[in-house]
Order: structure tokens, then sequence, then C-alpha cells
């Protein structure tokens, strides 16, 4: 296989890490294509040696056997030091220098590099602008900085000399389940952005499926067990080990992947505020329900059930109650799953961001979008 | 003895002698320096073998800690038949006896840096000797100077000492006036001197540490002991210090 | 000095070896055992409310900076002046003075530092005060007092020596005496026996810690883990 291929930012080539004494190797052989502009998570249970390979990319670790292509050429060739100032890197801690500001933290490659200081001190704060992190931090020292702003500094140290590839370890494991959210909502918009090429290491399986354009899943010993988006991998697993690392919920991961706008809407029992209850109780004996929700102006006002009609001149008359699982455009369709499972009337209503009725769901319409995307494994 | 009936301090005395009092402070002052300048060469390179070949530390502190726990005078006594009187024998042993304060604070400063700076610092593209200058030694800092301070100190006590083998310095003043019998002045113009020397080396070494870790100022070291933080390294260290200072203050400068 | 063993004086009289490491001894076990007696009870008291952080790194960095040989020739005058004499009386206030920060700090940290877990623990249990104090805390503090303890100890036999020189007849004497002589066979006998006698003390404060404290790996620092272990 070329190693030149100008989508190819990444080349793992029969890599193999053997420690010595070590029974087997914590790498064996491995083989993964990571391509360029792609955020590809590294995933497995521990001793599957993904962090070991993740440290092979930039030579913290030396491979015993195998090579390492980056961008076509073999890591080896250049000395250490000099690969890893054109890779960023993101760990756990953070590992920012406690004795330096915020500010020389994020310009510590590029000085290391030999930039001019305005330079650098531009670049700070374009980066801090793109991390969200506040200027004033800019001139505090780290110890003064809460965790989640010290994980953002440290991938604004990452890609201040602006490298192709960013390698990141376990980089939320350590924060609150809250600030993890917001930081991998961060990163998604800042992949959009820059449209870097990442390898991303987690134990997580939901951080890779949420992030990743593409999952490797490693067994023990860096066995590649599957590769592939996560679309594919939750619809059709490779074997049962993949299987049971994704978990038994799979279909409702792969829910997570499907937004509303994807699947066909239906109609659903809906009439104007202006109709009559009569022809509201046709509606409701013609679905099935007994219930319906009121239109105006395009507008849905909430639903009125069977119950509630009593003798007024229009459905518009009577109270509406509001639909307790109403989404937008962009939601995600375990979303939409939830919210049906919560409210009375059992549908998940979808609107547009001016609130324009556009249609609902039922758990059916959910099943037929799921199979829809392809016919998944039983 | 006239000690008794004589005032603390005979003021005109110390008029008189205000020169002879200055020169004794300088030589006081310089046989410090020379202790702890030559004791920190040493100890660094001791410092640098001990994390290099962890395997040695074990060895060189024990050394190190049976040399520091003989009284000095004895050890100076013992140097005498060797090299004579002087200042020789009391810079020998006056070195002794910086080694072990100085190399525990060295090795426990670069312990003290976290691991995950030190991995960031590699991912980075550091490499090694230059990680070493701009990462790991400003971060060993506080602790290398808090054993600074405890060695320098504990030297000053030394010093005074070792006059009773013949170098100058304050202990010469006491000595004198001892020997002599006469009147208490030059003894308690020679100890107070020299306890206000420990003491103003020992604020001169704070402030040093304060203006050259600027990143700590925010924590007070001298009411936080919290063994969590790397700047635990210098208060512990200045804890610690009870342990090797409070032996140092004490067996050395006793002696 | 081979010859000076060999002699008579050596050996007997008050200012044979013998004489002089007995009053050396005396001195040094004296200063010691007032010095705990003053130290440790405060120590023990504040270290348990876990108030006085301030003053136990002050009274370590004062006692540090103090040196003893100007400690005991000052209090010498005093001595004089209120009748106390030469020799003995001020040595040993002096060594008691300077014994007294090694063990208040040590034993004010190790007391305050025993894990709350488990003090929690033995509360949780129905024990109070003076039970906690005896069965959880002072058991965990123990290798800091005996650290504290020794610290003072080796300090204590390195200082009396001194007192020769304010005129207590101890193994410093012959020391003192024997600098301006010709024969430094008395001066050689009598310093190696105070070193012998420092390291022995040393050496048996650390094996009494090695045995009292099994579960401690006969560690003197009081820190453990100076190292901070990231945010994970």
């Amino acid at each position: 296989m070329s190693a030149q291929t100008p989508d190819v930012a990444i080349r793992l080539d029969q890599l193999t890490k053997q420690y010595p004494g070590g029974a087997r190797p914590a790498v064996d052989s491995l083989d993964l294509t990571i391509p360029k502009g792609e955020l590809v998570a590294l995933v497995g249970p521990s001793g599957c040696g993904k962090t070991t390979t993740l440290k092979m990319i930039n030579r913290l670790v030396e491979p015993t056997g195998g090579t390492v292509w980056i961008d076509g050429t073999d890591a080896r060739t250049l000395p250490a030091h000099e690969l890893r100032r054109g890779i960023g890197y993101v760990i756990q801690q953070a590992g920012l220098f406690p004795h330096r500001t915020v500010a020389a933290n994020i310009g510590t490659v590029p000085a290391l590099l030999g930039w001019k200081k305005d330079r650098i001190a531009a670049r700070v704060d374009e980066l801090a602008e793109l991390l969200d992190l506040d200027p004033t931090l800019l001139r505090r020292y780290p110890a003064a900085l809460s965790g989640g702003q010290q994980q953002r500094v440290g991938v604004a140290r990452a890609l201040a000399a602006d490298p192709p590839i960013l390698l990141m370890d376990e980089p939320y494991s350590a924060v609150d389940p809250i600030v993890r959210a917001r930081l991998q909502d961060e990163l998604l918009s800042i992949q959009r952005r820059l449209q870097k090429t990442i390898v991303l290491v987690t134990h997580d399986i939901d951080e890779a499926i949420k992030l990743a354009n593409r999952i490797a899943i490693l067994n023990v010993g860096g066995i590649l067990e599957q590769v592939g988006t996560p679309e594919e991998m939750l619809r059709a697993p490779a074997n049962d080990f993949v299987a049971d690392f994704l978990g038994d919920d799979r279909g409702i991961k792969r829910l997570s992947l499907i937004t509303v706008d994807d699947v066909p809407l239906r109609e659903g029992p809906v009439v104007e505020a202006t109709d009559s209850p009569d022809h509201a109780r046709a509606v409701m004996s013609e679905n099935g329900v007994d219930w319906v929700g009121v239109r105006a102006d395009g507008r849905l006002l909430g639903w009125v059930g069977e119950a509630d009609l009593n003798g007024d001149p229009t459905v518009g008359d009577v109270e509406a109650k509001p639909f307790l699982a109403t989404f937008r455009p962009g939601m995600s369709l375990k979303a939409a799953l939830d919210g049906i499972v919560t409210s009375q009337t059992r549908v998940a209503v979808v609107v547009e961001d001016d609130d324009r009725y556009r249609g609902m769901l039922t758990v059916d319409d959910l099943a037929e979008g799921i199979t829809a995307s392809g016919p998944g494994e039983a | 003895m006239l000690f008794a009936t004589e005032p603390l301090v005979r003021w005109k005395w110390v008029g008189d002698h205000l020169d002879e009092i200055w020169q004794d402070l300088i030589e006081h002052i310089q046989l410090t320096a020379i202790a702890v300048g030559i004791g920190f060469a040493i100890s660094l390179v001791l410092a640098i073998v001990s994390i290099r070949y962890r395997w040695t530390y074990g060895p060189i502190g024990a050394f190190c800690a049976v040399l520091y726990a003989i009284p000095s005078l004895a050890l100076f006594a013992l140097l005498i038949p060797i090299v004579g009187l002087g200042v020789v024998p009391a810079e020998i042993a006056l070195v002794g006896y910086t080694l072990l304060i100085l190399l525990r604070n060295m090795v426990a400063g670069f312990d003290g840096v976290p691991p995950e700076v030190r991995e960031a610092a590699d991912g980075m593209g550091y490499e090694g000797w230059r990680r070493g200058l701009r990462v790991d030694l400003p971060l060993a800092l506080p602790a290398i100077i808090a054993g600074l301070r405890i060695a320098t100190v504990t030297t000053v006590g030394l010093v005074t000492v070792a006059a009773l083998v013949g170098t100058g310095g304050l202990g010469a003043l006491i000595n004198d006036g001892l020997d002599r019998g006469d009147f208490p002045t030059p003894v308690v113009v020679g100890s107070v001197l020299s306890i206000a020397l420990a003491i103003v080396l020992d604020v001169m070494f704070v402030l040093i540490e304060r203006f050259a870790t600027p990143w700590r100022r925010r924590q007070r070291p001298d009411t936080v002991i919290n063994p969590d933080e790397p700047v635990g390294a210098a208060a512990a260290a200045d804890v610690a210090g009870g342990e090797l200072a409070g032996a140092g203050a004490g067996v050395a400068s006793g002696g | 000095m081979w010859d000076y063993l060999g002699t008579d004086a050596a050996w007997h009289g008050e200012n044979g070896l013998p004489a002089l490491l007995w009053a050396h001894l005396k001195l040094s076990f004296a200063s010691l055992l007032i010095a705990a007696l003053i130290a440790l009870p405060p120590a023990i008291v504040l270290g348990h409310i876990k108030k006085g952080a301030l003053l136990a790194i002050s009274v370590v960095n004062i006692g540090r900076a103090i040196p003893s040989f100007a400690i005991i020739v000052l209090l010498l005058p005093f001595s004089l002046k209120w009748g106390f004499g030469l020799g003995f009386w001020p040595t040993l206030v002096a060594l008691v003075l300077l014994a007294i920060p090694p063990i208040f700090t040590n034993t004010y940290t190790g007391v305050r530092d025993v894990p709350p877990d488990a003090v929690e623990a033995a509360q949780g249990m129905g024990m109070q005060a003076t039970g906690l104090m005896r069965k959880v805390e002072l058991p965990v503090a123990l290798p800091l007092i005996l650290t504290g303890l020794r610290v003072s100890a080796v300090q204590i036999i390195a200082t009396a020596t001194l007192g020769a020189k304010v005129g207590y007849r101890c193994l410093g004497t012959p020391i003192v005496a024997g600098i301006s002589r010709a024969d430094k066979g008395p001066l050689l006998a009598a310093a190696i026996l105070v070193a012998a006698l420092a390291l022995l003390t040393d050496g048996v404060f650390a094996q009494t810690q090695k045995v009292m404290v099994p579960w401690r790996a006969s560690r003197t620092r009081p820190h453990d883990n100076p190292e901070a272990e990231g945010t994970s």
C-alpha cells in the first residue's frame, strides 16, 4: 500500500511495541490509516495499547517494530523534539507549566520555533478567542484557573503553532460531566473551523461516538478489532467483542447520530384553532388517539384532550396544553425518543426555529428512521 | 569570675573596637559564603548523579547523613591532625555539613516536578537538556532555595564554633571574651551579632525565594504545610528542616 | 592517641574518659527529658485541635537560626549573676532551648497530619478526645514524634560538647583543651568518642523507629508524597 496518498495524514504500518520482559507486545503489528482532516478515536479496554499507540505517533514511546508514516514521511527521519513541535499534544491533566503565565504557556511552541514576540502575542489572542478564554486569564498563572479552563488552555497550547495534527490522550476524563460536555461541543466546533487531523484516545465509547468521524476499537495487545464510522460500527459490529464494547443499547446510540431533519415527519392529528370540536373529534377517531394538536397561523398552540372538549364553539376556545416534547431542527432522535416516552401524547413535535409547525414523530416513526438508514443486525 | 559583676555591654569598649568587630563580622560572612558556595557546587554534582542514577541516592545520602550527625567540634578536632589548625579543617567540615541539606532539597525539588508537566513538555518538543533548564529547574527552585537558606543559616552557627579551632569570625570574638574572663562584652556582642546575622540571612533567603518564584505568590508557604503540593517541597523542607536543620542548627553548630 | 589510651589518666579520675562520658550523658539525657516535657504536651494539643501552624513554623525557623554556641555563652553572664554558676546550668538551659523546636514542630506536624479519615472512623466508633488521642493519633504520629526526639537527641549530644567552653566538664573538655596543645591524644580520643556517641544515638533512635513503627519503612521524611498527582 502506497504511503503517498495525499489524503492520508498518518499511517501506522505494522506498528509494534514490545516492552522488555513483557509476555506479549503492548501493541502488535497494528495497521491503521488516519485520513486528513478527520477525528479518529482510539478506544478500547485497559491494556489495549491505545495510549501507547498514540505516543508512538509523536515518539514519546519509540516503536520496536513497524513504521509511523506522517504525511508520507517516516516519523523517524526527524529528531524527536522537532517532530513533536509540529504535532499538537493534549493530555488528561493538561500539564500546564505552573511557573509560566497562561499566555506564556500557550506561546510555548511558537517560542521554541523562534517566532517573533508580536507574532506570538497575536496568535495567543487569536487562540484565546477560538477557545473562548477570557483575555484577563492570559496574564495569570495556571493555578488560578478551573479544571475546564486549564483544559482549554491545554488545547490552545497544542494548536498554537498551527500543527496539522493534534494528539489527545483522554483529554476530558478528569473533568466533571457538565464541563466535559461543553468542552466536547467546543472541540466539535473548533474542528468544523480548522479541519485538523485529530487522534483522540478515550475509554468512553459515547465520547468517541459523539466526536469521531471514525472509530478504531482496539483489543488487548493493540489488536484492531474494527475501524469505521460510528454509524457503521453501531449498525454492524464486526464481532462479539466490538458489540459488547459498544454496549447493549446500540440502537439507541444510533439514534443519537440521526437528527430530526433526517427522517420523514408525519402531519399527525392536528386541527386549526378555528375548527369545531366535532371536527376535532373526527380527526381523533381517524387517528386512533384521544387528543389533537391545535394550530394557529402555522404555529402549534398545544394539544387538547377529548375530555376537554365541552361544547365550546371552536377548538381554539379550549385552553391548549403545551407539548412536552418539542424539538427544533438539528436535535437528535435520541432526545426525541426521550421526549416521546415521557410525554402524555407519546409524540415528539418538531418545529422550525421560528416555531412554525413541521410535523411530529411517534415511536414507530423512529424505528423506521433507524432501519431506513440501513438494516441493523439483530 | 568578673563576668558576674560587669555590665553586659560596655559600650565604650564596643566603640573602641568597632573595626575589630566589623572585621570579625566580615570574616564570618566570608567563611559562611565559601562553605555554602563549595557545598552547593558539590551537592549539585551529587544531586545530578543521584537523579540520573537513582540507586546511588541511598548510599550518597547515607554518607552525607553520617557526616552530618558528627558533632562539629569533634569533626573540626579530628581534622586538625590531618590538616592543621585554621581555616582549612574548618572549611572542610563546614562544606561537609551543608551537603546533606542541599542534596536532599535538590533531589526533593526535582522529584516535586509534576510528571504530567514533564510529559507535556516532552510532548511539545522540548529536548532533554532544554526541558531540564526551562521546566525542571524553575520548578525545583523553591526547594533548592529553601535548602540554601537552611544550609546558610546552619553554617553561620557552625562558623561560630569553628573559631575554636583557629578561624576568625564572630566566634573568635566570643572565644577571646571567654578566655579573658574579665568582662562579658565581647561575648555578648559576638553572640548577638551571630544571631542577628543568621536571622538577616534567613529573611534574605525568604525574600529571594518570593522574588524568584512569582507563580507561588498566591500561597503563603509559611502558613500552609500541604504535603500534596509541589510547593510543599519547600514548605516540607521547612518542616523537614525541623528534621534536618533542627539537627543542623544544633548538631552542627553545637558540635 | 593510642599512647594516651594506654595511660592511667585516660581511664580514671575526674578527667578520665568514663567520667567525662558519664557527665556528657547525664547532661544530654536531662536536657532531652526536660525539653520533651516542655515541648510535647502543647505540640500534641495544638496538633489535635489543628491550630498554630504559624507558631510551629516560626519556632523551627527561629530555632534553626540561633547558633547554639551563642546561646550557651549568652546565658553565662546571667547564670553567674543569678548564682547558678558556670558549667552545668547555662549549658542545660541552652540545650533545652535548642531541643524544643525540633520536638515541638515534628510532634505538632505528626499529630496534625494524622489522616482525617482515620480520626473520623474512630469517632464514628465512639471514641472521644483522650481515647482518640491515645489510640489513634499518637500511634499514627509516632514516626514524626520519634524523628523530632531523634533530631533533638543528636543535637543535644553535639552541643553539649560546647558546654566545655563555659566550664562544664564533659567530652568537650579534652577537645577544647587539646586544640592548642601538642599532645593531641586526649583530643582525638574524646572527639572520636563523642562522634561515636552521636552516631550511636542516631542509630538507636532509627532502630527504635523501625521497631515501634513497623508499618512505615523507616522513612523519616515527614511527607511521603510531595508530588501532586494530577487532577484525575
